[in-house]
């Protein structure tokens, strides 16, 4: 093995029932590199690494890893950590009852006896060596998402590791936690740490990483340089398209001319819940997409489930369509035509259980009635329908939504709220977490949809996102509104001055 | 009733199916327990027909049994199966509500004279005011479930403590007996009709739940809630008070099992009537391969879980296994199909039974 | 450093499971709480005795101020829970319209319920909570027969007499002043030896037990069993325990007959799975009582088990007196006014009753 090569694998294949997963897949990580592996959804990008990690034994092919002769054989998680490979998945793994200490150590130390003194001062070192803000005594519980994550890394550090996994490690950080953990990747690659990176977000790759593999369909790609490989290249090869889908978008924006066709379809003034956010007034016009937008935790979210009535109102007057009406719960909001996918999407949009159908009729046949259900037949002609729409990728429509990847359960949420055909639809982060391909088709349809006449309220993360769908920015920042863009202040240095605050 | 509608025509898939379906273990331990009788006792099958004292044809014979005795057991599945899929936990107050249902019955059927000559009031207004008090008992677990946040089995810990003696107190600790023969009917057979009028009776509860669950949007609600609260409420439902509707129709359903148990004797011994029928109908629901976590759920299978365990019961009893052993004998039956019918177990076999049909391809 | 450490970790380890006991103590004492709750209780079943209507006034304002009687026997009266049978029930009335005010005594009550929690253990915490309480006279009826030594010693310790009533105890016979029992092993004899003068040419049995170890199911067991081993035409076709249970013995009985089997003797050992036992018989048109096929035995002489024997469906009922209280209040005369009970151990006067023989007054008199 040549010197610098930390890990090799080579021809790869997986089978599971019906699919071929992965198809002859090489995979090289050399020492001291962030490697972005890409690949839309059901690229193959998951199975590939729960083979490296023994969640899945593999029908055919080698790894090799530094150190070792021959190939080696990985049966089982604790096999991949006792050879130096450790994962941080994006959801956290760690147990949130038990001390930062606790949690460094589980499942680590031999024998019954534990020094606990020794134990917490080890982890104070460690977290100080890494820079992460927590303490050992602390309950994890009680520390952000982003230091959870980098506690799972110091973890994995400490592990002696020499291959470091991390999946879709940013997803739920804001930029600042993400800056930080960068700086953490970066200091561990300077010390010969072979960093996989899996991301969704292009801009992270380009911003650390050294290389990319990219996979479609269970297949290898090929490996690039980042400095060879453009933006647009790189989707399109994820993609497998030449055509730049993104710049493709970017040619259909229409700016809304509030004053020609403003009817207003949602009035709110001083809305106010019980999770902690400012009264704030907010409007939407029929065809309009708008948009919250602000650092993670600045109220965004909470303002749309105020207006959907997820969370408790305690204040404020809503319109409708220029009448005044009470939303306290979801289902108010719905009979009023307001539809709204939540943020959250495995703890508040799926029913993980139940099939693509009965997801997709879900609020429509609560709107229903308890005593109207749909007819099988009706209720699989509507699923067929929208599965057809939104190209939902799934074995069948009794499928259970929990079995599909991100971007299609994604896709049903959206159907079940397309199906109840709202005024107003709220989307609160639809693209988070999922494949690129599925974005693009979520910001096509909010277009479409507003072109046809529905009101949009869009949010995400992403601020080219935004500044693609929406024709106007309510700005949050500590759970206050603090400005509204429309038009020419619609980029991203103007956004991002607004979000940072005036005295900056 | 979950899973039939997907059948497929090619035989390796019906098979598959068959495999998946949630009724395919309780319909496996059922037969399994014929197979055993068959080889063992074949008069186990056999039903005579014959008269009873008061000269009323009935049918006789262990399988009789089986559907006679079970019958509680299956109608207390039914409810239990909708409160373990929307509130993730079961009731264990079942056995004490159903002592209370049976006191309040005869309660009103004697007005407070232990021994009446004839009823103070027509049958049906008992068992009406006994559905009433128990859907309210019902309710008041549900609540506690629901708004309150208690753990179901704690919070239904409360009346299985208290609820034996609130039915003594019902009948000021006495114990009415009624003679009139019309009360013994619903235990029993009724003159004409050969077969026994529990059975009859579950298989009115079953055709109603059937009902309610094709013609309302019950199992929909209930899954929802059970898998996904949060979700289920921003889809427009709301979750507590589902879960309270399902300890409602648990009340229900005990109200009806209570006027059987009581009828069966035409009297009520407070302290064991209907003693550890809680647990049997939470067996019924696990036997049924439901997750007691809550959420998906095969009413179907719950119910031929009820008469499974029956089957077990009446088998012991035949074969003369000492009634104080049958609990053990019990539990290691129950401990091997619950093992089979746990998600990861099937999950195997279905695995090992595609290597096989895929080495078969290759040869 | 570390060691010190240690120590102090081990101390405040022992410490800890000290504490942890305190707590099981805690918990223990305080439980009483809750067994006192049926005592302090007597206003619920208290509306029972007046419906007897030889009850007293007020039975409630004895149970509540029983240190307002100053000159009353104070006696504290640990029984089972009266709903346990009709039985029980009969015998917590008696005990409830003798011991009253206006028989000179102040009287409370606790009850021990297996549906509840542990009977045993909650009596004796409500035996604890009397001693406190400087009661006179301790009455109990015992739900198991051990695990009182250390309880009636403290009993003792206190000068407080006890008289056992109904059931026997596993203790040492100097700790307690008198025992009224039923005499079980008796009461099975006495109905074995009205079995055998039935003159059977076999005889067949089903035999329905009671609860599995309990002093009634012993005792009615016994002479049955012995019976059976004894004589070649005494052949035991099931043996059963239906504990108690009428909708149990039901099952049993029927799946006897659905199996085939001969039987001409059903031998219940309480009137419940006697009537179970009969539902099974009346389905499969088996015809039972006074000259019919099967011969119906149950015990306890409950009053419509007495009606069933009046009307020829049943053949035997064996008395289980629940009467106890005249035999205590005498005894509790005796040992006030200076004197010994003559017998340690007093054995009260058990019937059984014969179909053919029994009177519509033995009903009326004997019926609980």
């Amino acid at each position: 093995m040549e010197d610098n090569i930390v890990l090799k694998m080579r021809n790869i294949h997986k089978i599971f029932p019906g699919v071929r997963a992965l198809q002859g897949v090489d995979f090289t990580l050399r020492k001291g590199e962030i490697h972005a592996l890409m690949g839309e959804n059901g690229a193959g990008k998951s199975t590939l690494i729960k083979v490296l990690t023994g969640v899945y034994g593999k029908e055919e092919g080698d790894i090799f890893l530094d150190g070792t002769e021959g190939p080696v054989a990985i049966h089982s998680p604790q096999d991949a950590q006792n050879m130096g490979i450790s994962t941080v998945y994006q959801e956290i793994t760690l147990c949130p009852n038990l001390t930062v200490a606790e949690n460094m150590f589980i499942g680590r130390t031999k024998g019954t006896v534990q020094n606990w003194k020794k134990m917490n001062a080890d982890t104070d070192r460690i977290l100080q060596s890494l820079e992460v803000p927590a303490r050992a005594a602390q309950q994890l519980g009680t520390c952000s998402l982003a230091v959870q994550q980098m506690i799972a890394i110091a973890r994995a550090v400490d592990m002696e590791c020499k291959v470091l996994i991390l999946d879709e490690p940013t997803s739920s950080l804001d930029e600042q936690e993400v800056e930080k953990l960068f700086k953490l990747m970066r200091d561990l690659r300077a010390k010969g740490v072979g960093i996989i990176f899996v991301t969704h977000f292009l801009e992270q790759v380009y911003e650390v990483c050294d290389r990319i593999t990219v996979m479609r369909d269970g297949k290898l790609v090929g490996e690039y340089e980042i400095e060879n490989l453009p933006r647009v290249q790189l989707v399109s090869k994820m993609l497998g398209k030449e055509v730049d889908d993104l710049s493709d978008i970017k040619g259909e924006v229409k700016t809304f001319d509030a004053g020609k066709d403003a009817v207003p379809v949602l009035e709110a003034e001083g809305l106010v819940s019980n999770a902690g956010i400012k009264p704030f007034d907010f409007h939407i016009n029929k065809g309009e997409v708008n948009g919250f937008t602000g650092l993670l935790g600045s109220g965004r979210s909470e303002c749309v489930r105020a207006i959907f009535g997820a969370d408790r109102v305690t204040g404020g007057k809503v319109k409708m369509k220029g009448k005044d009406v009470k939303i306290a719960k979801p289902l108010d909001a719905m009979k009023n035509g307001i539809a709204y996918l939540p943020e959250d999407r495995k703890v508040d949009g799926i029913v993980g259980d139940l099939s693509v159908r009965d997801n997709i009729i879900l609020a429509q046949q609560v709107l229903k009635g308890f005593f109207k259900p749909f007819s099988k037949a009706e209720a699989n002609k509507v699923a067929d329908e929208y599965i057809k729409l939104l190209n939902i990728k799934t074995a069948s429509k009794d499928t259970p939504i929990k079995s599909l990847s991100g971007g299609n359960q994604q896709k049903v949420i959206v159907a079940r709220w397309l199906f109840t055909h709202p005024e107003y639809l709220i989307l609160d982060e639809p693209t988070r977490g999922i494949d690129v391909g599925t974005k693009v088709d979520i910001q096509k349809l909010v277009l479409k949809l507003a072109s046809e006449g529905m009101s949009v309220t869009f949010i995400s993360s992403e601020l080219d996102e935004m500044i693609r769908t929406c024709s106007r920015l309510i700005v949050m920042r500590d759970r206050k509104a603090v400005g509204e863009l429309t038009g020419d202040e619609l980029n991203q240095s103007t956004i991002m001055n607004t979000i940072a605050g005036g005295d900056k | 009733m979950a899973n039939s509608e997907n059948v497929k025509t090619s035989s390796a898939g019906s098979w598959k199916n068959l495999l998946r379906n949630q009724c395919f273990i309780p319909i496996a331990a059922l037969l399994l327990l014929a197979v055993f009788n068959l080889i063992v006792d074949p008069t186990f099958f056999r039903i005579t027909f014959g008269y009873n004292s008061a000269g009323n044809p009935v049918l006789s014979g262990a399988i009789i049994d089986i559907i006679n005795n079970g019958s509680e057991l299956a109608i207390l599945a039914i409810g239990m199966t909708l409160v373990t899929a929307a509130s993730g936990g079961q009731d264990i107050s079942v056995g004490a509500a159903i002592a209370i249902a049976g006191s309040v019955i005869l309660r009103v059927l004697c007005g407070g004279n232990a021994r009446p000559e004839t009823l103070e009031a027509p049958i049906i207004v008992a068992f009406l005011v006994a559905c009433v008090v128990a859907m309210l008992f019902g309710a008041f677990n549900g609540v506690l479930v629901a708004y309150f946040k208690i753990q179901p089995m704690i919070a239904t810990l409360i009346l299985y403590t208290a609820g034996r003696s609130i039915a003594a107190w019902i009948n000021n600790n006495e114990l009415p007996v009624i003679s009139d023969p019309k009360f013994a009917y619903f235990g029993g057979f009724i003159p004409g009709i050969p077969i026994p009028t529990p059975f009859f009776i579950a298989v009115a509860c079953m055709i109603v739940v059937g009902l309610a669950l094709k013609f309302t949007n019950l199992r929909l609600y209930t899954q929802s809630v059970g898998i996904n609260q949060s979700s289920a409420r921003l889809n427009g439902l709301n979750p507590e008070l589902i879960k309270v509707m399902t300890f409602v129709i648990l009340g229900l359903c005990v109200a009806v099992a209570g006027l059987i148990k009581v009828s069966r004797v035409s009297s009520i011994n407070y302290s064991v009537i209907a003693k550890d029928i809680e647990m049997d109908a939470i067996l019924a629901v696990a036997l049924g391969g439901n997750a007691l976590s809550g959420g998906k759920f095969s009413m179907a299978a719950s119910i031929i879980g009820a008469f499974v365990i029956q089957c077990l019961t009446t088998t012991l009893y035949k074969y003369g296994v000492p009634a104080t052993a049958l609990p053990a004998y019990k539990a290691v039956v129950v401990i091997l199909l619950v093992i089979v019918s746990a998600p990861t177990v099937r999950e195997y076999f279905s695995t090992l039974v595609k290597k096989m049909k895929l080495k078969g391809e290759v040869a | 450093m570390k060691k010190r450490l240690a120590v102090l970790l081990a101390g405040a380890m022992v410490m800890a499971t000290l504490a942890g006991c305190g707590n099981g103590g805690t918990a223990e004492t305080s439980a009483p709480a809750t067994t006192d709750a049926p005592a302090a209780e007597p206003e619920a079943p208290a509306a029972e005795p007046e419906a007897e209507a030889e009850a007293p006034a007020e039975p409630e304002a004895e149970a509540e101020a029983p240190a307002a009687g100053g000159d009353l026997i104070k006696v504290g009266i640990i029984n089972n829970d009266p709903s346990e049978s009709g039985y029980r029930t009969a015998n917590d009335a008696d005990l409830k319209a003798t011991f009253t005010e206006a028989n000179g005594y102040s009287a409370q009550f606790a009850y021990g319920n297996p549906a509840v929690g542990n009977a045993n253990e909650d009596q004796v915490k409500a035996a604890q909570q009397f001693i406190q309480d400087e009661v006179d006279y301790l009455l109990l009826s015992a739900a198991d027969t051990a695990g009182w030594d250390t309880v009636l010693q403290d009993a003792q310790d206190a000068g407080v007499q006890v008289i056992l009533f109904d059931r026997t105890i596993d203790a040492d016979e100097g700790l307690y002043a008198a025992s009224i029992v039923s005499d079980m092993d008796k009461e099975g004899q006495t109905a074995v030896d009205w079995l055998a003068t039935q003159g059977l040419e076999t005889y067949n049995i089903i035999h329905l037990q009671g609860q599995m170890g309990s002093a009634a199911q012993q005792g009615r067991t016994k002479a049955l069993d012995e019976k059976v081993a004894a004589e070649a035409n005494w052949n035991m076709v099931e043996q059963q325990t239906a504990s108690w249970n009428a909708e149990n013995a039901q099952q049993i009985v029927q799946s006897v007959i659905s199996s085939g089997k001969e039987f001409n003797v059903i031998y219940a050992e309480n009137d419940d799975m006697a009537k179970g036992a009969v539902a099974a018989l009346d389905a499969a048109n088996i015809s039972h009582g006074v000259g019919k096929d099967v011969i119906v035995m149950g015990f306890d002489c409950n009053k419509w088990a007495l009606e069933e024997l009046l009307a020829g469906n049943w053949n035997y009922d064996g008395q289980c007196n629940p009467f106890q209280s005249s035999y205590i209040s005498d005894v509790i005369k005796t040992l006030e006014s200076g004197g010994t009970p003559a017998e340690k151990v007093i054995i009260m006067e058990e019937k059984g009753f014969d179909a053919s023989t029994i009177t519509a007054e033995d009903v009326e008199k004997y019926g609980i």
